[in-house]
């Protein structure tokens, strides 16, 4: 069979795709700013010295991380609103799901950062009289971040591509508004095409920025 | 207060089970096509021919930037009308995660490959060896260990990935969830009895990999993501 | 005497930068060649380019008198499993070892004879064992390099090289990595393989070395060959500036009366 491509109906249901597309961006900026902020905290609790702490943060994220987001998305659409009487659209199923994973994962991301200081730091930031915060603020964030910083950069990405999970749970976002113009105009393979184009050309200059990224920082370490 | 009733759930846990079988299923045959197509880009990408490295590079990193149900979704709606092949479920699934996860491997045998001191090349090359017979004989056996870790961590994201199967009705342990919460009408009991198989699933996964890791840090290996 | 190794007009290029600009040589069976020079002068890349580690930008190498690759419109061309069959021919020692970590010390003097040369393992075991022996390290044929001190390692490495019956032996500065009380017993495996009459083609900065067991020096500077001739003529009275200034550097070097 010869298959003419023919993206003339893409365009012309653009508007349909643009709707799509601001709700994978709106999404996207909801999730990363909860989840990476999000996993500082509960990294910062897995590295606590206080088990009251440190307990809850890694029973977090060893539940979060050995989930399928997918299965934390519905959860939190069909089981979680019976458990607690919360009214949850698709929109906050989605939110919670992907921003709490990411929160898991990108706390591991941090907890590794910190880690990866030497003692001596924190000993010599004690030793000028600097307090438990001053130390981390002052001495030990400034050079973690940076050592993590290609680690995080991963993990937008992987954000940015979980999105599409939220179509799921029929969120209005670019693949489910794809799936709506292939139903319609029987286009099936421009419009998964498209969607895999955008996703394509939006994410792989971020993925050269991180390598280019990487390579600096390793020229700099 | 929430009445928690398992019995509906376990009364059917051979639903589920059934389900868990297809994941294993899909997750399996995924890696045993993964791999192989992993190292095949691998090689390509590293090698000399500049179309080869080129080419193999943009389905790399095509794959890795690109949603995996996009992927799915296209493999199982569009790629049919495009060769005319009859399209299930189950083949979608596993041309889609198998392609998937050898992008991931790609980089995890690429980073592998290049983390072998280039004296081990030249040694191999000093006796006589081809090309061929260094990457297997010389190189691979000592890049295939450091690259265990990335390995199984790998493995266990597609592990989670395949639960995207149900979104095209292949009868995963994710579809039979969607399937035994309509029926029952117990949504909570089902997806948090689901959660937990998936969670036990992957923690024993995670806690081999640890334990496969720290034995290998233990032994000198150092490690490659 | 028989030739073994010839060089013609050799060029070698990386990029735009030149380092060897036309190089002739002819190694003779049984002779030991040492080659000087300070580092950049193309010593290791001249080495490197017998065995086609490199391949040479222009001119020809020739084993026992055949040829390495064919010409075609002028310039050489050469064929992978032509040059892979020669290095079978060549042994050649590096300055990190490059010894196989994964396999014991057994395994990678058996490796290039099982692999490449098709022996049978017992055949290759036997032959290892002999060439272990013959650096005076049977009794590590077990061991992995991993626990063996750097000069076991080199001598491992000479054994592996030699397990393949070559012509001629390459040494790419196999000292220059070691410790310094290590150096010796290298150097010595080295001299027994002299006089048992191997051919061999040395860089090193061991001038005792050069001064004791070489039959000829040659002094390499920014790609040509210098000065050449008996050790104990051009170590002794060298007649460029460059040589004299480049055996002064070498102080500790107290050259016999």
């Amino acid at each position: 069979m010869q298959h003419t491509w023919d993206f003339a109906t893409i365009f012309q249901n653009w508007e349909v795709l643009w709707v799509g597309l601001k709700g994978t961006v709106v999404m996207f900026l909801v999730t990363v700013v909860l989840g990476l902020s999000g996993g500082l905290v509960v990294g910062m609790g897995r590295y606590a010295q206080n088990s009251a702490l440190r307990w809850p943060a890694t029973a977090f994220v060893e539940i979060f991380r050995n989930t399928p987001v997918l299965v934390q998305i519905i959860w939190f659409y069909y089981a979680f609103p019976i458990l607690t009487g919360i009214e949850v659209n698709p929109f906050l199923a989605a939110v919670l799901g992907i921003s709490l994973n990411t929160m898991a994962f990108s706390a591991e991301i941090y907890r590794a950062g910190i880690q990866s200081i030497e003692p001596g730091q924190w000993e010599a930031g004690k030793a000028i009289g600097m307090t438990y915060g001053q130390t981390l603020r002052r001495i030990i964030m400034p050079v973690a971040i940076k050592r993590i910083l290609p680690a995080l950069t991963n993990r937008g990405i992987e954000v940015f591509k979980m999105s599409t999970l939220a179509s799921v749970v029929a969120y209005v976002e670019t693949l489910n508004q794809a799936k709506l113009i292939a139903d319609l105009n029987f286009n099936p393979i421009e419009s998964y095409t498209a969607v895999a184009l955008i996703f394509f050309v939006v994410l792989y200059p971020v993925v050269q920025a991180t390598y280019a990224l990487e390579r600096t920082l390793r020229k700099s370490d | 207060m929430v009445e928690w009733n398992f019995l509906a759930v376990l009364s059917d846990i051979d639903l589920l089970l059934l389900g868990l079988g297809n994941t294993l299923v899909v997750t399996a045959l995924a890696l045993a096509f993964g791999i192989p197509l992993g190292l095949f880009l691998a090689l390509s990408r590293l090698s000399t021919i500049r179309p080869l490295s080129v080419g193999s590079a943009f389905i790399i990193e095509f794959f890795r930037t690109t949603p995996p149900l996009v992927q799915l979704f296209w493999f199982f709606f569009a790629l049919p009308i495009l060769i005319d092949v009859r399209m299930t479920p189950f083949i979608a699934a596993i041309v889609t995660f198998s392609i998937q996860s050898s992008a991931f491997f790609a980089e995890v045998f690429r980073g592998g490959i290049l983390s072998i001191d280039k004296g081990q090349w030249e040694g191999a090359k000093a006796i006589g060896m081809t090309y061929g017979q260094s990457l297997r004989r010389i190189v691979l056996p000592q890049a295939v260990k450091r690259m265990i870790p990335a390995f199984m961590e790998r493995s266990i994201e597609l592990l989670k990935t395949t639960t995207l199967v149900s979104t095209v009705a292949y009868a995963d342990l994710m579809f039979q969830a969607n399937d035994l919460a309509q029926k029952t009408f117990r949504p909570l009991e089902v997806y948090t009895v689901v959660a937990v198989i998936y969670f036990l699933l992957i923690f024993t996964f995670s806690q081999i990999s640890i334990a496969v890791e720290h034995r290998l840090a233990r032994s000198g290996e150092s490690t490659v993501r | 005497m028989t030739e073994i190794v010839r060089i013609e007009n050799l060029h070698k290029s990386f990029g735009p930068l030149e380092v060897l600009k036309g190089i002739d040589l002819t190694v003779d069976s049984g002779e030991t060649v040492v080659l000087l020079g300070s580092s950049g002068s193309g010593k290791s890349t001249l080495l490197r380019c017998v065995n086609f580690m490199e391949t040479p930008s222009e001119g020809q190498v020739s084993l026992h008198g055949e040829l390495v690759g064919s010409e075609n419109n002028g310039g050489m061309q050469y064929r992978e499993r032509e040059l892979c069959k020669l290095r079978t021919r060549i042994g050649m020692v590096f300055q990190h070892f490059n010894l196989f970590p994964h396999m014991t010390v057994l395994g990678n003097v058996m490796e290039g004879q099982v692999t490449v040369l098709g022996r049978s393992k017992p055949e290759a075991e036997d032959k290892a064992r002999q060439q272990l022996e013959r650096v005076g390290l049977a009794d590590k044929a077990e061991e992995y390099p991993a626990r063996l001190s750097g000069g076991q390692k080199q001598r491992v490495a000479i054994a592996r090289a030699l397990a393949m019956d070559p012509d001629v032996m390459l040494f790419d500065e196999v000292t220059s990595a070691l410790d310094p009380e290590l150096v010796g017993e290298v150097l010595k495996t080295m001299r027994q393989l002299a006089e048992e009459g191997m051919t061999m083609l040395v860089v090193t900065h061991e001038l005792g070395f050069a001064y004791h067991v070489a039959n000829r020096v040659l002094f390499l500077h920014e790609g040509t060959i210098l000065e050449q001739g008996e050790p104990q003529k051009v170590l002794k009275d060298p007649e460029t500036t460059r040589m004299r200034e480049f055996l002064e550097g070498h102080s500790l070097f107290k050259l016999p009366d």
